[in-house]
């Protein structure tokens, strides 16, 4: 062997090295067919996976940044990142679940075909007569269920561990573009099978998107500005809910959407990098809460890293930002390669579990084939926006529309106004006065919902307060501005907002207030999901159980 | 180049090979073209999607004679389009059956008209009596076309309580 060439540490230094060849005196190996014939499977794993079992500390970080699909790791993980608690997986549950959307979803492509004479025979023939073709289906409508929960609750645990904070704002804002491409991915995939609950449901979304002109209308200026008009066309391509409608819902949903969402989790993922990891306390905190275990087995790495005395210059000056952990060492950390992989595939395995578990026991509906004379009764959108459709109902544009618009600008605004980087990484940071506004807000949020829903369901909304009143003829016929205005919604958003602002006022926090109005809207979101999916009947009368609704 | 620049030059003994600021001009303008094009370029691609001409069927509709319908205080529905006939003394009225809240199909109750779909009202004249239906059911221009029939033309609006005095 060249000398030089000794010199010069290989990849695979610190990798078990496999045997590639036939060893010589003079170091060289023999080059013969047979030989090459004989260590074809080896020299094949070599070439491919460029190691085998990584040994040492060094060989475990060789293997995640050689590795083009795990490098997006750094080669170490902080321990406190991989309580289970610090996150709950809830990121991984949600990426582990698209994959397995994606997975079954292209399966259902071959024999889905998106036209609405041959859209709900070929989902038929997909339940009935495909092989494993029912099971596939409930698997791509059971992992979409979940990616959305889990979406959902990752954004809660972001919240409430503060994590959104300084440096990570922007990663916020991806993450809030995130839920909204995988609503819009589940709502565009329920038109497909055109059957009634799809055709129903995407003539209320596509109406709620064209509800702008109830404001217009109610202001009189449709004929020159139609926000509402305009949003409908581009979104059904027509002025019915027909075949042009589910050829741009299957597009969005098999390739515009997809892809958008593969995009912004590349950038997610980067940034969680690029952001020094998750967010969390100081070491000298987590050791003083004794968050981290103690020097030994556990954490060989506990001990301080003492830089180097010799070495009098730094990188700092070469590369700003806290990307790289100059003159740090290892401290409470753990190989990436196998720690934080193992954990992720646990993740990735019980999501799996979870979607194959729900899809033998329950089936993904298929209702009658779509027929635009008669609605289905009740009409209603997926579970998740049903909170929304309870509002809608009330007034299409302030519930459906304006409303759900100022929750996304206001969470998008929260890293902005709450401008402090610490505490960060904790659940209800500041301690203890976030686990105490935040108990109280859920309280005060529940029952602001629950009262302005009894009293709107109990005496109706406006028309019919005034009956045997004098009120009654202005009450029964008020003017549609009041009604947009002054709806359940908007009494509860300013409810709401006015409950923070109190808090923001007694205590001066930012963070503080935005835990009372997150954990408000959250409240409001759970109760009204669960009036709109529980008590909502036929004609959207009360019921306090779907049992008692009448029979047909 | 500036008389001053030159003097600067020639005092530090370097000539400038390229003006300053002929190179920022430059590349100001390189940069403004390009993102002038690729915005023209993303407006075109942006007109695509939005359908210049509505597709569907025509909005005039055939009926048949006006003998079909005859004189009865209940509003007839017509199962082809969503749409209600009414023809009682006053004369022929065509009333939408699309509830103006989101689009769901209301169906006659005897008192006037009902959505299942978020519990909107309507009187017999398709006034909003219950909400949360913000405007009431458009009514629609009817006519007798040259070969004897009833043509509803649904996508001209009539103020509400107009009558059409057909055959």
């Amino acid at each position: 062997m060249n000398p030089q060439q000794q010199d010069i540490p290989s990849v695979g230094a610190d990798l078990e090295q496999e045997t590639t060849g036939v060893p010589q005196p003079d170091g060289r190996e023999e080059e013969t067919l047979t030989g090459g014939l004989r260590r074809l499977w080896p020299n094949f794993r070599q070439a491919t996976f460029r190691s085998g079992r990584a040994r040492t500390g060094r060989g475990r970080a060789l293997k995640v940044f050689a590795n083009l699909f795990l490098h997006i790791h750094s080669t170490r993980t902080h321990l406190y990142s991989l309580r289970f608690w610090t996150t709950a997986g809830l990121g991984i549950a949600a990426a582990a679940s698209f994959v397995v959307a994606a997975v079954t979803g292209v399966l259902l492509m071959i024999y889905y075909t998106p036209s609405t004479a041959l859209a709900y025979q070929s989902i038929k023939d997909i339940h009935y007569t495909v092989p494993t073709g029912r099971f596939i289906r409930n698997l791509h409508r059971w992992s979409a269920h979940i990616m959305v929960i889990a979406a959902l609750l990752h954004a809660v645990r972001v919240f409430f561990t503060g994590a959104y904070r300084r440096p990570r704002e922007f990663n916020w804002l991806i993450g809030l573009a995130l839920l909204a491409v995988t609503l819009g991915l589940s709502f565009t995939g329920y038109l497909l099978p055109w059957d009634q609950l799809a055709y129903w449901a995407a003539t209320i979304g596509s109406n709620i998107a064209g509800s702008p002109r109830e404001l217009t209308d109610a202001l009189g200026v449709t004929q020159h500005f139609d926000p509402g008009g305009f949003l409908r066309h581009l979104l059904l391509g027509a002025d019915y809910v027909g075949q042009p409608a589910l050829t741009r819902f299957y597009l969005l949903h098999v390739m515009v959407l997809p892809l958008a969402l593969v995009g912004l989790m590349g950038i997610h993922f980067w940034r969680i990098r690029k952001d020094g990891g998750l967010a969390r306390p100081s070491d000298a905190q987590l050791r003083a809460e004794g968050l981290l275990p103690h020097p030994g087995r556990a954490n060989p790495t506990a001990t301080v890293f003492e830089p180097g005395p010799k070495k009098t210059y730094g990188l700092m000056a070469l590369v700003r930002g806290r990307t790289p952990p100059v003159g740090k060492g290892p401290e409470n950390t753990a190989p990436s390669w196998p720690r934080a992989l193992r954990a992720e595939m646990a993740v990735a395995m019980t999501v799996l579990a979870i979607c194959m578990l729900l899809s033998l026991l329950a089936d993904a509906p298929l209702k009658e084939i779509a027929n635009p004379q008669i609605p289905e009764n009740p009409a209603k959108a997926p579970w998740y926006f049903l909170g929304v459709q309870e509002l809608v109902s009330y007034s299409a544009f302030m519930g459906g529309l304006l409303l759900p618009g100022l929750v996304v600008l206001g969470l998008a605004l929260i890293p902005f106004l709450d401008r402090k980087t610490e505490p960060a990484g904790r659940w209800f940071v500041p301690r203890p006065h976030g686990r105490r506004v935040f108990v109280r807000s859920l309280i005060v949020g529940t029952l602001l919902v629950v009262g302005i829903e009894a009293l709107a369901i109990r005496l109706g909304w406006i028309r019919g307060w005034g009956r045997g009143t004098a009120m009654e003829p202005w009450l029964a016929n008020p003017p549609q501005l009041l009604i947009i205005f002054v709806n359940p919604a908007t009494v509860l958003a300013a409810l709401y907002a006015a409950w923070s602002l109190w808090i923001y006022r007694r205590t001066r926090s930012t963070r503080l207030a935005a835990i009372a109005l997150f954990t408000c809207i959250l409240a409001g979101f759970v109760v009204l999901t669960w009036i709109g999916t529980v008590n909502r009947g036929p004609n959207w009368h009360f019921y306090w159980s779907p049992g008692d609704w009448p029979a047909h | 180049m500036s008389e001053q620049k030159q003097g600067d030059a020639a005092e530090t003994g370097r000539a400038c090979p390229i003006d300053p600021d002929r190179r920022d001009f430059l590349s100001r303008t390189a940069f403004w073209v390009t993102t002038g094009t690729l915005t023209f370029a993303a407006i075109g691609v942006a007109r695509m999607p939005k359908p210049g001409v509505m597709p569907g069927r025509s909005a005039d509709l055939k009926l048949g004679p006006p003998g079909n319908f005859p004189v009865s205080p209940d509003p007839v529905r017509i199962g082809a389009r969503n749409l209600f006939i009414l023809h009682d003394e006053n004369g022929f009225a065509a009333i939408s059956a699309v509830c103006t809240h989101l689009g769901c199909i209301v169906a006659a109750t005897g008192d006037g008209f009902a959505c299942p779909c978020h519990g909107s009202r309507f009187g017999p004249d398709g006034r909003v009596t219950q909400g949360p239906a913000g405007s009431p059911l458009p009514w629609f221009r009817m006519s007798l076309a040259p070969d004897g029939q009833i043509v509803v033309h649904t996508d001209k609006m009539v103020p509400t309580g107009t009558r059409f005095q057909l055959g």
